[in-house]
């Protein structure tokens, strides 16, 4: 097997607090592969922006450290890598669409500015060679009378066309990895679907991994071909996405498809996991999932549980689960 | 059975500023009909500027609607005399909206919000209210001790229960719930529409259930009614709402959510997006985004009509054609 494009290994990020350090993210490893497309879900707090944002390094300075772990690229670490490297991989090898599209675009430049600001740094464009380029992307993200439309200012615009701006931005270098971060979180439904079919058609076209973050087990199913699951900071299962939805193994996975309501079949009350979503810095001795888990037992409570394979490529950090298996 | 809401034709039009010295209007909602009955749940579904909050707030008497009328309880709240019966009513009428955050006062200890309708009535004293306050929170299953705590001390979904024993107080008829889960995770989601189906059980409530997400509606609502561009397009039992959707607009909503499914073979995107309000396409609304669209969708409005019992549509498509 070919190198992964992005190894992530032990990645743990703290985050300075009232209280110390506290771990957002502990101990997240997994790999993508050239035009993988791996999907990361879980609720708020579970880590998944963070993990995120450690392949480009761009969380904030001072109040946040790396305590241990790397993210390989290119023969490099990305958590050590000098400041100057990380600038020349941002935007062109590794790119980023975030679920907002207002606050992301500069509400006082135009489209055009936007994108060429990328083109011009990061492949040395002149001005009108960068606007023609802005112009076939806005052309390839699909917005009609894109010439016209380049001069436009971000207010002009509605909220699934300056996301589709935002995509052209990402792409505007052809990186090879394409980090969306709930991109369409903020869209209404119909808008969402236009937009994940435009990422899947892009995907293709160019060629790049992708790497999806959302709360949306639906949006998962239906773009990844990898996911991951996290929980409370944690990787909790990671799965080829047909065995995920078709045998979930971990019981907090279980329990979020259980408790998501259907669009077909009977109605029925739903599934409510109990409890509640621990803070960051809460102590929870053993499996973070565990006092919420219907499954848990004795040793749930004090040995944290590891990431171990039940099959092929399904891992699990699930004691009980990955007992069979070798997993103690 | 008397219906214990009755919506007619109702109209709302925002004053947007003027273009050519004509004063431009933002007509947000046309001619909207529904009844909701005692013990029952209409969810009100459709895309951001659908008007479906609009619709909530004018129920709750928030907002003053333009043309049309209101009756709850069999008062009218429009037209003349609407302060009087909105002064009747509005005891029994609560509402609960999306972002708990925002629907408590930060300095305010739990039990004080909580007991703030009831304060405001003034039909308990300080022992009853102490005693409902406890009851509420026993209710919305907060711990007992909530009372003296503050927002911040709670999760999200905890604070929208504080925000529901709120609603509760003076036991309410009638609760506009516009959003009630949608800031919330997936786990807390099911925790809080589980618990509003519970409320509705044991103390009789009917629900306007306003939200975006389709599914969420579906396991709350009997009936639905789907919003597109300020007017109903479809509205059904949601048993046949979700298996049969006879709206085309209806029809793309449900293919356009993502399914837990990855084998799923997807349907057909629908594209454009949602039209201006300052200047809505003539005719069927729906008209510039429809697969189906023909020559009169582009000039003649559908109206909303009963294509059978308990189901009504509006679609030039279903014109002449059997009852489905």
């Amino acid at each position: 097997m070919a190198a992964p494009l992005v190894s992530l290994d032990d990645v743990t990020v703290q985050f300075r607090t009232d209280r110390g350090w506290t771990t957002a993210v502990d101990g997240i490893s997994f790999d993508i592969a050239e035009r993988d497309c791996v999907g990361v879900v879980g609720e708020s707090g579970s880590g998944k922006s963070v993990t995120a944002l450690s392949l480009l390094r761009l969380h904030a300075r001072g109040t946040s450290r790396f305590p241990r772990g790397q993210v390989r690229f290119g023969g490099q670490d990305l958590l050590t890598a000098p400041e100057r490297d990380l600038r020349r991989i941002r935007g062109r090898d590794i790119a980023m669409v975030f679920q907002d599209p207002m606050s992301s675009l500069n509400p006082v430049l135009t489209v055009c500015d936007q994108i060429s600001e990328t083109l011009r740094l990061h492949q040395g464009l002149d001005r009108a060679t960068a606007r023609r380029r802005a112009i076939e992307l806005l052309d390839l993200v699909r917005i009609p009378d894109a010439a016209r439309r380049v001069d436009d200012y971000p207010h002009r615009l509605s909220g699934g066309m300056r996301q589709r701006v935002m995509i052209a931005i990402a792409i505007a270098c052809r990186p090879r990895l394409l980090i969306a971060d709930e991109p369409t979180t903020a869209l209404d439904v119909t808008i969402q679907a236009q937009i994940l079919e435009l990422l899947r058609e892009l995907r293709t076209e160019l060629g790049m991994a992708v790497m999806l973050i959302s709360h949306d087990l639906g949006v998962i199913a239906e773009f990844a071909d990898r996911v991951i699951v996290m929980y409370a900071g944690r990787v909790v299962e990671d799965a080829p996405v047909d065995a995920l939805f078709r045998s979930p193994r971990h019981p907090y996975t279980e329990g979020l498809m259980a408790s998501m309501p259907a669009l077909e079949g009977g109605i029925t009350r739903l599934y409510a996991i109990p409890g509640r979503i621990p803070d960051p810095d809460e102590a929870i001795a053993g499996c973070r999932f565990g006092p919420r888990c219907r499954h848990a037992e004795a040793i749930c409570r004090v040995a944290v549980p590891e990431l171990l394979a039940i099959e092929g490529r399904h891992r699990v950090r699930c004691a009980p689960r990955t007992r069979a298996t070798g997993g103690l | 059975m008397e219906a214990l809401v009755q919506v007619r034709d109702l109209d709302m039009a925002f004053p947007a500023g003027s273009a050519r010295g004509q004063p431009v209007l933002l007509h947000v909602l046309h001619k909207l009909s529904f009844d909701i009955g005692p013990g029952e749940t209409l969810g009100l579904v459709g895309e951001s500027g659908s008007g479906k909050s609009t619709t909530g707030r004018i129920l709750v008497g928030l907002t003053e609607p333009t043309g049309g009328s209101v009756k709850l309880f069999g008062r009218s709240i429009t037209g003349p005399g609407r302060r009087a019966s909105l002064a009747a009513v509005r005891a029994r009428l609560q509402f609960v909206f999306q972002d708990p955050h925002a629907a408590l006062d930060p300095r305010l200890r739990v039990g004080h919000s909580i007991a703030e309708p009831i304060d405001i009535a003034g039909t308990h004293s300080r022992r009853e209210r102490n005693d409902r306050v406890r009851e509420l929170l026993e209710l919305v299953g907060l711990p007992r001790d909530s009372a003296d705590r503050f927002p911040h001390e709670f999760s999200g979904g905890q604070r929208q229960r504080i925000v529901i024993a709120r609603a509760l107080a003076l036991a309410p008829d009638f609760v506009v719930c516009d959003e009630p889960v949608s800031a919330l995770d997936v786990s807390m989601q099911a925790q809080i529409i589980n618990l509003l189906m519970d409320l509705q059980q044991r103390m009789g409530l009917s629900y306007l259930f306003i939200a975006h997400d389709l599914a969420v509606v579906r396991a709350v609502a009997q009936r639905v009614a789907v919003m597109y561009a300020g007017t109903i397009v479809e509205s059904a039992r949601r048993e046949a709402l979700y298996a049969q959707p006879q709206h085309p607009y209806t029809r793309a909503l449900l293919d356009a959510v993502p399914r837990p499914d990855p084998g799923r073979a997807r349907p057909p995107v629908v594209g454009g997006e949602v039209p201006s309000l300052l200047a809505p396409p003539a005719g069927c609304r729906f008209h510039t985004r429809c697969p189906h669209v023909m020559a009169r969708c582009r000039s003649e409005v559908p109206l909303l009509r009963e294509t059978a019992p308990g189901r009504q549509t509006a679609c030039h498509l279903l014109d002449g054609a059997p009852p489905a």
